[in-house]
């Protein structure tokens, strides 16, 4: 088994005129926290929506867990075992806590439409299961929430919500996880504890790897180890948080100074 | 201590169980009064007094106690619900207009259902209901009259046609977004209703003559005698629809309570989120509007045998539009919802005639005001629970 888990290999897309990825090249190894960071416009988001699968590249490839899965199509990758939250929160906030947690479980229940409507017994058994997976899932954020997993995600805070969809994302045991932006909206004390979940969810599931987009310096020099800095859809260095942070081209980039 | 004296609103408070069973004997007292009634007047002040104990429930609490009863003893109160249905149609007994006003709302009721799947659930909104209600009539009136397939199999027949038709708008509507789907369902309901009075085979605008129901020999055009007295034949046509409205209620509910119930509000929340968890939108939609039509389907084929002649007229635009109103106003994904607003919007205006005219008119505006005041509807679908009383529950 390969050391590398995702790969790109000169990863574009074009929208129009504008290049949000312009050949990026980049790996991430099994188990590593990899912080991906750059200025606003740099091309994060869309290498977390091309790797998914929501757009297809226009050159270049990914290989992940030893297959091309580059345009694969969204449903696929998830199946593959790559899993999501979204830069702005992207969770159902009429449903439950447990719906919200359940529809990341999706692709392991059992879908067929006799088991949903005539099997009744089966189906509750299924959902029982997935009542204690996803509870204790929660429980391992906070012990509040679980104790109101029937309760609509829309009453819930900001810190609340995201922890809420990185369950949802975990509940399917994925290979990789990618976050973007977990902090944004937070306080600053709201944005320690979330690091402090996501370490723990990284203890708790060893062989988990996680590729953060991050705009908060010291989450990411908290959290990664290993670094990508993008620039106008390239990379522009990587390196430890330290070996970055001390680099003058990070520096002019973030900065906008020639 | 004086605070909580106040804040008690009946001071007898009854279990939630003895309070649900008496309200519902209430409303299926009222529902026999209001279909015998004679007069405006008399029907005026029915809806009032109505409006008036809806208001009253909201504000003293008794909705929430119903909604713990529904909650806590469903069984019982389903019960309840299927025997006041039966004593309504038994004590109509030989009032053949009440009798076919509460099937027709029955049967409005099993499309709604199927609508309120397609759009309630999945956000795909279903301009042409009454065109696929008509396709279930129209299959009736060629398969009673040209073969000889027993009516009970031609119920399901209405709603395979119904099917398969619909699966040739569900590449446009599954692959276009929002409101062009729309707008392609808009399109196919004209278009059914073009075609029907064009088409001489099925009649042109003068419509077709539908064979009578025939359950194992029984023909509903006999009216069943009850203790030596014989009732309408439309009890027939009232406990078949009772039945057919009872199914899809029960079919409906388990598919909301389900994975997939969960996958359908998914699609309609976030299509792209879904993708990305697995979930296929395609299938999905799919699923949803082909049972919608088949729900349609089957209650048109029914219908058409109830009356006995069809016509193009029957399934206009504006049928369709008072589908729509009845999930709308119902309360999106609300099955009770749609069984209420069914009530309001089919029976309503048969009962007053100065309504007749502006029905349309009237439920616009009452939409309107329900979208911007009330938007969840006249009884909002709560948070999914999987199983009633269930440990997975709460
Ligand atoms: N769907 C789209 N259509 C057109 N342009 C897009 C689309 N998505 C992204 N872009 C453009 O691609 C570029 C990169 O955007 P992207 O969202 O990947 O940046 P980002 O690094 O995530 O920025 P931020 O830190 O602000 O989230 C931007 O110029 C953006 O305007
Ligand atoms: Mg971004």
């Amino acid at each position: 088994m390969s050391e590398v888990l995702l790969e790109f290999e000169g990863l574009a897309k074009s929208f129009g005129g504008v290049r949000a990825l312009d050949g990026l090249d980049m790996r991430v190894k099994r188990g590593e926290i990899l912080g991906l960071i750059g200025p606003n416009g740099s091309g994060k988001t869309t290498s977390f929506n091309v790797v998914t699968g929501i757009y297809t590249p226009t050159s270049g490839r990914v290989r992940f867990d030893g297959r091309d899965i580059t345009g694969l199509g969204a449903r696929k990758v998830y199946e593959a075992g790559i899993a999501r939250t979204f830069q702005r929160s992207r969770l159902c906030l009429d449903l439950s806590i447990f719906d919200n947690v359940m529809i990341g479980n999706h692709a392991r229940v059992n879908n067929g439409l006799w088991f949903n409507l005539m099997n009744r017994r089966g189906l509750r058994r299924e959902v029982e299961d997935g009542y204690a997976r996803a509870r204790e899932l929660v429980a391992g954020f906070s012990a509040d929430l679980a104790d109101r997993m029937f309760a609509p995600v829309g009453a819930l805070p900001m810190i609340e919500r995201r922890r809420i969809e990185i369950c949802r994302a975990l509940v399917s045991a994925p290979k990789l996880l990618l976050l973007d932006e977990p902090s944004a909206g937070m306080t600053h004390d709201e944005t320690a504890q979330l690091m402090d979940d996501i370490l723990a969810v990284r203890d708790r599931m060893g062989d988990l790897s996680i590729v953060i987009i991050e705009h908060e310096m010291g989450v990411i020099e908290r959290l990664t180890d290993h670094c990508v800095v993008l620039s106008y859809g390239r990379k522009i260095s990587e390196g430890s948080y330290a070996a970055i942070a001390a680099d003058p081209e990070v520096q002019t980039a973030y900065l906008g100074v020639d | 201590m004086k605070d909580d004296v106040m804040k008690t609103p009946i001071p007898v408070s009854l279990p939630p169980l003895a309070t649900g069973l008496i309200a519902v004997a209430a409303c299926a007292i009222f529902g026999w009064l209001f279909l015998l009634a004679e007069s405006e007047v008399a029907v005026l002040g029915l809806v009032l007094l109505a409006v008036l104990a809806g208001w009253g429930a909201q504000k003293t609490g008794l909705s929430a106690t119903l909604g713990t009863a529904m909650h806590q003893h469903s069984g019982a109160m389903n019960g309840a619900i299927v025997a006041s249905l039966l004593a309504v149609i038994a004590l109509l007994g030989t009032e053949h207009f009440p009798l076919l006003m509460l099937s027709t709302m029955l049967l409005y009721l099993v499309a709604a259902l199927g609508l309120n799947v397609q759009f309630g659930l999945t956000g795909m909104v279903n301009f042409a209901g009454a065109a696929f209600f008509g396709i279930g009539a129209y299959t009736s009136a060629v398969l009673t009259t040209h073969t000889a397939v027993p009516p009970l199999l031609i119920l399901l027949a209405g709603g395979l046609i119904a099917a398969l038709i619909g699966a040739l708008l569900i590449v446009p509507v599954v692959r276009t977004a929002g409101h062009y789907s729309a707008v392609v369902t808009i399109a196919f309901g004209v278009l059914f209703k073009t075609f029907l009075e064009v088409n001489e085979v099925l009649g042109g605008p003068q419509g077709l003559m539908v064979g009578s129901m025939n359950v194992f020999g029984w023909d509903f055009n006999n009216g069943p005698v009850l203790m030596g007295h014989e009732m309408s034949f439309y009890v027939n046509y009232a406990l078949l629809s009772s039945g057919l409205a009872i199914l899809a209620f029960a079919l409906t509910r388990r598919l909301e309570r389900s994975w997939l119930g969960l996958a359908l509000d998914s699609v309609r929340l976030d299509e792209t989120a879904s993708a990305c968890f697995g979930i296929n939108v395609v299938r999905a939609k799919v699923l949803a509007f082909t049972y919608g039509n088949i729900l349609a389907g089957i209650a048109g084929a029914l219908y058409g045998m109830m009356i006995s002649f069809i016509a193009p007229n029957s399934f206009t635009f504006s049928d369709s539009l008072l589908m729509v109103s009845i999930v709308l106003l119902g309360g999106l994904g609300s099955l009770w919802g749609s069984a209420l607003a069914a009530v309001i919007v089919v029976l309503v205006p048969e009962k007053l005639q100065i309504l007749q005219e502006y029905r349309f008119l009237l439920f616009s505006v009452l939409v309107i005001a329900m979208l911007l005041f009330r938007p969840q509807g006249l009884l909002p679908r709560g948070v999914r629970s999987y199983f009633p009383g269930g440990r997975a529950q709460r």
